[in-house]
């Protein structure tokens, strides 16, 4: 059975998410596995947006190769208001059947709303759709979704009518479609939203005769399922650690993780503030956190620059902090609605002084989840920052996942934090002062007491400082705190590398000759291509990494130690990554080969396996819109 | 017991118990006005009755940063300009301390103007005070914000073309709900002040001025003073803001004309500060957060409970 990969085409503001979100999880229901990709411009109505929806009954784990169903919709925003309501700007209301049309495979189906691009629209744009057809072997089915919509409820339905004629026509039953309106809308509304899916559902059936062989997979879930976002994952990771202060100011697409938390928070007895800037944001963390509460705050790579002051202040006081960064293709504003994984170097070094830091970038919905508490974890156990990286791609995308994975305790548990009865029993200098930052305490970590605990006073200070903060620029205790503080970086190394799960994820043969090496969001993406080049006869297995700081050493070296040769996949242009394992390894340089993706789109499976050509055949094409460097002396 | 038995404790206090032993004397320059800073604060901390130990004093950098380190409480030295989101945030996160920020006028006015501005906006329950000598001390005397337009320094070689940030009118216009000015030559009227800036339940900013007799020589030693409540041309109701707005604005210009003019300008005592407005919307708990960690029964939500909208 083939899979789905359904692409809903149109306007931002036509309602495209959330017609695709329902439309994930009524497969969902069905018992299929999904993911979604979504595909949209920096504009608040108008400009040509996309959502991806793939199902299967085996796992799917990224947007895939392609896609094999468009329902193009037309942009009905694309008018120019000041010229009244019939013009459009230029061929903007086509572009989502037009623009749609050059990733669609071979054999695939097409439903676009010839109430909004009929004939002429299509000729004035130039479009030949017939004969692109015949070319392709496309089967193309011409609705009147528009009428259909305004005859039975209003022209905003034009997605249900869609939803209908997309199930007609790939035998899908409507039941969990209509399950969900259910839920989510009542009265007038419900009934005309079910009554344009029933009547596009039948119209469909009668007009047409089907010519395609596409059907809906069949699949079967053993247990409930649930359909999670990267971002609402980072969020409930941060809930069940415990997590109740939230700081934040606007940017996409940090913005995702940033409001679902101010949303339940408050609810959970927490706090969200929206404050004047980023660099406050963090700030507040820190203050929030000194006082004894789990903190966290965020942003995308513009914010995230304006916190590097604070970060080294959190870094320098050990006070414990959780950070987001939720990467988006830069330099300065870049392109704020595309991913990119060109933050690295920015996270791991931003702030002036030595780093004294934790990141991790998650590679799935699951990760995220997992991570964000692990950072939590680290960050109030050994008192620094510990920082999420995730990206503009991984944050929106949505996946099934086991709704018994989220049955956890919740974790209430500060850190190294002292009770009153154990700080009167601290060192204490003999004016009184806490000791807070003693120069040979055990993994580096000196517990902390917090303001309006008895007998716990101590200065934190951005300065070098004593163990009781005062500031002190003696040489002995400079070198004793500083070699304190990088020390907790080599315990929790070793913390990580006894932990039950490694945040590094081997994929396919062992002993293979051949490696794959990626990081954060595009892991999953190297792992379909892994399954593909096997498939095809070559000999490859691929180490996901997660762990950037500090870094997983023995897992990478291992690895490329096995291989002949590696190819490192990261969405920039400078090779971070590998640059990063270079320095933390220093060697493999010879066996590192890079492809780079900087375009604003996510790597798909077929180019990793297009560009793995590459490291066996020295002068195989390189896939467009990507760059391969080769590996140093070659 | 309460895992927090320092707040509201209820014992005599002694003002030594604000010097430090570990830096019981500041290392300012001789006559510099910031001895009158920490002189006043240690006054005012036992006549409001709180601890070194329930206490939270975040300072930023600069001369004026350093109070932290000579005065005893629970400090918290930050970075420039930073001071304000940092106190703002341990106050929501544990409303029982009294929480205190302090900086220069360049930390408060200049870098951290936008922080001043929302702070102050939000009308956090804490006190702010900003030490101003209208210049750039621990940098070797640059122009600052607040030095007269025509000051003249190594940057601003020619004299500053600026005119310079009205401290109490940006106050007010900003949102807070206590605007005072002291200084540092009048020690009965700066504890005063510092009294009522804790005991005000809001955001208290006090423009203190401090004389730098090393890199402002040329200042005015803030002498003599002019106690606005008892001029006798300063008629004005404290709790009207456009009376309080005329009399700032006047109190401002005079000062570069060499009339120190202190007082108490704006008080308003019924705007409820941001913890009850929060809490008043449920976008606060009734018990201190920080609380909640530190206690043995707490109990807390998971994100389970939340699954049932991704079904």
């Amino acid at each position: 059975m083939t899979e789905l990969m359904w692409r809903i085409a149109g306007g931002s503001g036509d309602g495209i998410d959330s017609t695709s979100q329902n439309f994930a999880k009524a497969l969902m229901r069905a018992g299929l596995d999904v993911f979604t990709h979504r595909h949209y411009p920096s504009r608040i109505r108008g400009g040509h947006t996309y959502v991806e929806v793939r199902a299967d009954a085996d796992p799917v784990r990224s947007r895939g190769d392609g896609f094999n169903f468009l329902l193009a919709l037309g942009d009905s925003f694309a008018r120019n208001p000041q010229d009244g309501a019939d013009t459009v700007y230029g061929n903007e209301e086509i572009k989502p059947l037009s623009e749609n049309l050059d990733d669609l495979n071979e054999g695939g189906v097409v439903v676009y709303d010839e109430g909004l691009l009929d004939q002429d629209t299509l000729e004035r744009a130039g479009l030949d759709l017939e004969a692109r057809a015949e070319e392709n072997d496309w089967h193309v089915y011409p609705l009147d979704l528009r009428a259909l919509a305004r005859e039975h409820g209003r022209e905003v339905m034009r997605n249900t009518a869609g939803v209908g004629a997309t199930a007609a026509l790939l035998d899908m039953d409507v039941d969990h479609i209509e399950d969900l309106m259910e839920d989510a809308m009542t009265g007038d509304v419900l009934a005309a939203n079910l009554d344009i899916l029933e009547r596009a559902y039948d119209s469909v059936r009668e007009e047409y005769t089907i010519t395609h062989d596409l059907r809906v997979p069949t699949g079967d879930h053993g247990e409930q399922q649930v359909l999670m976002s990267g971002s609402s994952a980072v969020a409930y990771g941060a809930i069940d650690e415990g997590c109740r202060f939230i700081s934040g100011y606007p940017m996409t697409p940090w913005t995702d993780v940033f409001t679902i938390l101010s949303q339940h928070l408050p609810k959970f007895g927490g706090i969200a503030e929206q404050v004047e800037d980023e660099i406050a944001a963090a700030s507040l963390a820190v203050g929030a956190s000194h006082a004894g509460v789990k903190a966290m705050s965020g942003s995308s790579g513009g914010g995230f620059a304006l916190m590097s002051e604070p970060l080294g202040l959190a870094e320098m006081t050990e006070t414990p902090v959780v950070l987001i960064e939720a990467m988006r293709a830069g330099p300065s504003t870049g392109m704020p609605t595309k991913p990119e994984q060109a933050d690295l170097e920015h996270v791991l070094y931003t702030s002036q002084g030595d780093s004294c830091r934790v990141v991790f970038a998650p590679a799935n919905v699951g990760e995220c989840y997992e991570q964000t508490r692990a950072a939590f974890r680290v960050a109030y156990e050994y008192q620094l920052p510990a920082i999420v990286v995730i990206d503009q791609k991984l944050s929106g995308e949505m996946r099934n996942v086991d709704e018994s994975f989220f049955d956890r305790e919740p974790n209430d548990d500060p850190g190294s934090v002292l009770t009153e009865d154990e700080i009167r029993e601290a060192a204490h200098h003999e004016s009184g002062k806490f000791e807070r930052y003693q120069h040979d305490a055990e993994n580096g970590v000196s517990p902390r007491s917090v303001p309006g605990q008895k007998d716990g006073r101590f200065l934190a200070s951005g300065n070098e400082h004593t163990p009781e903060g005062h500031i002190s620029e003696s040489p002995t205790n400079r070198v004793a705190q500083m070699d304190r503080r990088m020390s907790k970086l080599d315990a929790i190394r070793e913390e990580l590398n006894d932990g039950e799960a490694s945040h590094q994820t081997r994929y396919g043969p062992e002993n293979a000759d051949y490696g794959l090496l990626a990081w954060g969001s595009q892991q999953d993406t190297v792992f379909e291509a892994v399954d593909q080049l096997n498939e095809a006869g070559a000999s490859v297995m691929a180490l996901g990494v997660s762990d950037l700081m500090p870094y997983p050493e023995r897992e990478v070296a291992d690895f490329l130690e096995s291989v002949e040769a590696c190819l490192v996949a990261e969405m920039n242009a400078s090779a971070q990554f590998r640059g990063l394992t270079q320095k933390e390894l220093g060697r493999f340089g010879p066996k590192l080969n890079s492809l780079l993706k900087y375009n604003g789109e996510a790597f798909e499976p077929s180019e990793i396996v297009e560009g793995f050509e590459r490291i066996v055949t020295r002068d195989a094409p390189v896939p467009d819109g990507t760059k391969f460097v080769p590996a140093a002396g070659d | 017991m309460s895992v927090f038995s320092a707040i509201g404790e209820d014992r005599e206090i002694d003002r030594d118990e604000f010097t430090p032993g570990i830096e019981p004397q500041a290392t300012w320059c001789p006559g510099c006005g910031d001895f009158g800073v920490l002189k006043a604060l240690k006054q005012a901390m036992p006549e409001v009755g709180r601890t070194p130990d329930e206490t939270l004093l975040v300072t930023g950098i600069g001369c004026s940063g350093k109070l932290s380190s000579y005065f005893e409480s629970y400090g918290f030295h930050s970075i420039h300009g930073r001071s304000l989101p940092v106190a703002r945030a341990a106050k929501l996160a544990n409303p029982g301390l009294e929480v205190i920020a302090a900086g220069g006028d360049g930390d408060g006015y200049g870098i951290g103007g936008n922080h001043f501005m929302h702070t102050a906006r939000e009308n956090h329950d804490m006190t702010y005070i900003v030490f101003n000598n209208e210049i750039f001390g621990l940098t070797k005397g640059q122009t600052s914000p607040t030095s007269p337009k025509g000051h003249k320094s190594k940057t601003q070689p020619h004299g500053s073309a600026k005119d310079p940030v009205r401290p109490m009118s940006l106050s007010l216009a900003s949102g807070s709900s206590y605007v005072a000015r002291t200084a540092a030559v009048n020690p009965n009227q700066a504890k005063e002040i510092l009294i009522e800036a804790m005991e005000h339940d809001g955001f208290a900013h006090v423009d203190f001025l401090t004389q730098c007799p090393t890199w402002n020589k040329d200042a005015k030693q803030y002498v003599p003073y002019t106690d606005v409540q008892d001029a006798e041309d300063f008629d004005f109701d404290v709790t009207d803001r456009r009376e309080a707005a005329e009399a700032m604005y006047d109190a401002e210009s005079r000062l570069h004309e060499g009339e120190v003019l202190t007082g108490r300008f704006y008080v308003d005592s019924d705007r409820p500060s941001y913890g009850a407005e929060k809490r008043a919307t449920d976008e606060m708990p009734a018990d201190p957060l920080a609380e909640r960690y530190l206690s043995e029964d707490s109990e807390w939500e998971r994100s389970a409970d939340l699954l049932h909208h991704h079904r």
